[in-house]
């Protein structure tokens, strides 16, 4: 009998506490290459201010907003963070779940490098187009499209190490992976010439565009739907692997990854900021507008996230690896406002 | 199966054989050799798994141990009353009390006449995250405002390891985190006495940080939340896992039905875990709206999860009491209940205890249903101030902190990881001895 009055018991605490419940912290998800931004800043907030430090959770960009969009109410998240830009398709999934109002915060830049094993060759002379040649599955080769014959870097670049092809680039779900696609793979299609190539052989140009992000299956490029730590895990066991990180991630793992230079530029964060290294891509998160004034604490998180002492360039963020954004004080004040996107 | 080969192998030896049973035939020889044989086999196999437990311990102690251990840095600083001001009023404030102490530090070092040049820059990189602890320490003693006050701070994660062994000068690179230079500075200050090593407390009590302070990273918030989850797994699982059990043992008529309960409960056993998670993403936050990240719908998933394995062996702990039991209960008069709540159920608790425990082992360290339910990330940030706080505060487990420090990019972190399967290795073995005890203090042969 005892047995039962405990559970009954136990099934009515249960019950109360959750109907009497009230969040009172701030709660962040999404992707894994803001993850260490905003868990700093969440540090730094739990540390400075009186309201509990935000919770944030990794996932990826996608995963994040798909959580977003899921609703209006405390058991929802109120920010997502992206490496990526929102789609108009999950403004839509957002809208249809009643989160109309949105508030897109650009926090600033981040490098996407390509690095190798340290002990591994090294790789001082990448164009996106030896990227494209390398992992496409239809490349140029004599002015015809055809399937890719090359399994060395220097079957097609001399400057290129006589070394296997071998690249583990981020998974679909990842943001990482869409500017990859547009800022080398489809880069270096155009300027190989297999875009057009594709277009005189009667595909339309949105066909040839989506054709040209193609990967080869063939095992020479491998897709890594975790995170960078795994990435430098596959790095760690083939010397001759070549991994897509984010510039503070190499710069934390500089005794194990030798970086790549992009047209002639290596990474660095003054590159960056400057625009002479090709390959970076901004970084944001979204705000429930819905939950600003009921989440204690969500508008002096958004406002010290991208204050200048925090985001800026002498900030904790910067010193982390972050690009910071020339246009912070224009974030700053559409923040404050709370200005949501259309 | 042994009489039927003993048979046949002493029929057909027996009519040729003309020497005595002490010297060897052919035969007999073939199959003692196949026993010395088999007999190796098990013995290699033993060797081979012994092998890997003790490479797995030792990896494990290697890596774990230097997590407990800290560098630290003891040094004397003063802060006036003028500049805690300051340092409130800015938005920063965390920054404005490093500033101070960076300083400060630099100059007394700086006369203190070491023959090193460096400058607030390399102090910067030299010390660990600073500007938390002071803040924390100067709002709880006010008193100690402009008076000298002698701190022992952790050191930046790249000089621990670098004072451990595990970074050499060669493999360092100048970069944002830490210049070759600056290892001069840490040499003359670990000569001088002012650079030493600790023990890390902080790893035991503390909470998760941000990924740029591995310093002051420690287990202890996600202990507090694997604790609250086990919890509520033992409230739910104990009673509800033992009530089945006992209805379907002792009462339940048997039929079609109980058999298909049964079936189930042992499917349920042998269910991945992960699919319990995705169960309580949807059922219990999606649908029943609890919050996100807490212990309380961790314990709920994990409930379920250990059901089964408390079922079953309640099962077979409450079928180990022999019929004569409960024959002799009801023969004096007992009711049915009477005889197995009096009688049946005190002889099989020391089993069903230990099937608990193990049950509640194999909860504790699981992560994979964890992952769903929002408890990766930075989420053991603060300690529950009580219960409800504790049941429904977003706060991680031990082995998704684990997961966690693992992903991240600071190799320290990695390091805090393996400490981290330390601390929840002690936790297992202590569950699992008290297992072993229970059963061997009280469980009883018939």
């Amino acid at each position: 009998m005892s047995l039962m009055k405990l559970t009954a018991t136990t099934a009515a605490i249960a019950l109360t506490a959750t109907t009497s419940f009230a969040r009172d912290n701030v709660q962040v998800a999404g992707s894994s290459t803001v993850l260490p931004y905003a868990s700093i800043v969440a540090e730094a907030f739990g540390d400075n201010f009186d309201f509990p430090a935000p919770v944030v959770e990794s996932g990826g960009s996608s995963a994040g907003l798909a959580r977003f969009c899921e609703g209006v109410g405390e058991n929802t998240i109120d920010i997502a963070n992206a490496s990526r830009a929102i789609r108009e398709n999950e403004i839509a999934a957002c809208a249809e779940a009643g989160v109309t109002d949105i508030i897109e915060v650009r926090i600033g830049y981040d490098g996407i490098v390509f690095a190798s094993q340290i002990d591994g060759p090294a790789f001082t002379a990448f164009e996106p187009s030896d990227i494209f040649n390398a992992l496409a599955p239809m490349v140029m080769v004599d002015g015809a499209l055809v399937e890719n014959p090359y399994t060395k870097w220097s079957d097609f670049n001399a400057d290129l190490p006589d070394a296997d092809i071998l690249a583990f680039i981020p998974g679909t779900k990842h943001g990482t992976r869409e500017v990859f696609e547009e800022q080398v793979i489809a880069a270096g299609c155009e300027a190989t010439g297999a875009m057009d190539a594709m277009i005189a052989g009667g595909m339309s140009e949105d066909d040839a565009e989506d054709a040209c992000l193609a990967v080869r299956t063939d095992g020479r490029s491998v897709d890594i739907d975790g995170d960078y730590t795994e990435t430098l895990a596959r790095i760690a066991a083939n010397t001759n692997g070549i991994g897509v990180f984010g510039l503070a991630f190499y710069e934390n793992n500089t005794d194990k990854l030798k970086v790549a230079t992009m047209s002639g530029v290596e990474p660095t964060t003054e590159t960056i900021a400057a625009g002479v290294y090709p390959v970076s891509r901004p970084l944001y998160f979204y705000i429930k507008a819905a939950h600003i004034g009921v989440i204690p604490g969500l508008q002096e998180f958004a406002n010290f996230f991208i204050s200048d002492e925090v985001a800026g360039p002498s900030g904790p963020l910067a010193a982390y690896g972050l690009v910071s954004d020339p246009e912070l004080a224009a974030t700053q004040q559409a923040v404050m406002n709370n200005v949501t996107m259309n | 199966m042994s009489d039927a080969t003993t048979d046949m192998s002493g029929g057909k030896s027996a009519p040729a054989a003309h020497g005595s049973l002490l010297s060897e035939s052919p035969l007999m020889k073939k199959r003692n050799a196949a026993e010395a044989r088999f007999k190796m086999y098990g013995l290699l196999a033993i060797v081979i798994g012994l092998v890997f437990l003790i490479f797995l311990v030792v990896s494990i102690l290697r890596n774990g141990l230097p997590a407990f251990t800290q560098t630290v840095v003891n040094v004397e600083f003063t802060l006036t009353q003028e500049q805690f001001d300051e340092a409130e009023s800015k938005m920063l404030k965390t920054a404005a009390y490093t500033e101070y102490f960076v300083n400060d530090v630099t100059q007394t070092l700086q006369q203190r006449g070491l023959d090193v040049d460096f400058d607030g820059d390399t102090i910067e990189r030299v010390m660990g995250k600073v500007g938390g602890d002071l803040r924390t320490f100067y709002r709880e003693n006010p008193d100690q405002i402009g008076q000298p006050v002698e701190f022992e701070l952790s050191a930046a994660s790249r000089v621990d390891r670098y004072l451990q062994g595990q970074l050499t000068r060669d493999m360092v690179v100048d970069g944002r985190f830490l210049e070759v230079a600056d290892l001069d500075l840490v040499d003359a200050l670990a000569e001088a006495g002012i650079i030493g090593s600790a023990f890390d407390w902080n790893f035991i009590t503390g909470t998760d940080t941000g990924v740029d302070n591995p310093g002051g990273a420690g287990i202890g918030a996600s202990v507090i939340g694997s604790f609250f989850m086990m919890m509520v797994v033992l409230l739910l699982s104990l009673p509800i896992g033992v009530a089945a059990s006992i209805y379907l043992e002792e009462f339940a008529p048997k039929n079609r039905w109980t058999d298909l309960i049964e079936v189930n409960i042992s499917n349920l056993a042998a269910v991945p875990s992960i699919v319990f998670g995705i169960l309580g993403l949807a059922v219990f936050i999606q649908f029943a709206h609890l919050p996100q990240s807490a212990p309380l719908v961790g314990g709920l998933v994990l409930t379920l999860m250990t059901l089964p394995t408390i079922v079953i062996s309640t099962r077979a702990s409450l079928k180990s009491v022999p019929p004569s039991i409960r024959d002799a209960a009801l023969g004096v008069g007992a009711s049915k209940m009477q005889s197995v709540f009096h009688h049946v159920l005190p002889l099989a608790m020391p089993g069903i205890l230990t099937g608990t425990i193990i049950g509640l082992a194999q909860a504790l360290g699981e992560t994979a249903p964890l992952l769903l339910i929002g408890m990766v990330g930075y989420v053991a940030r603060e300690y529950p101030d009580g219960l409800v706080s504790g049941l429904l505060d977003p706060n991680s487990a031990m082995p998704a902190q684990i997961y966690t420090w693992a992903a991240r990019s600071d190799e320290a972190f990695f390091e805090k990881a393996w400490g981290g399967i330390i601390i929840l290795m002690i936790f297992l073995l202590t569950m699992n001895i008290i297992a072993i005890i229970l059963r061997r203090k009280f469980e009883r042969r018939w």
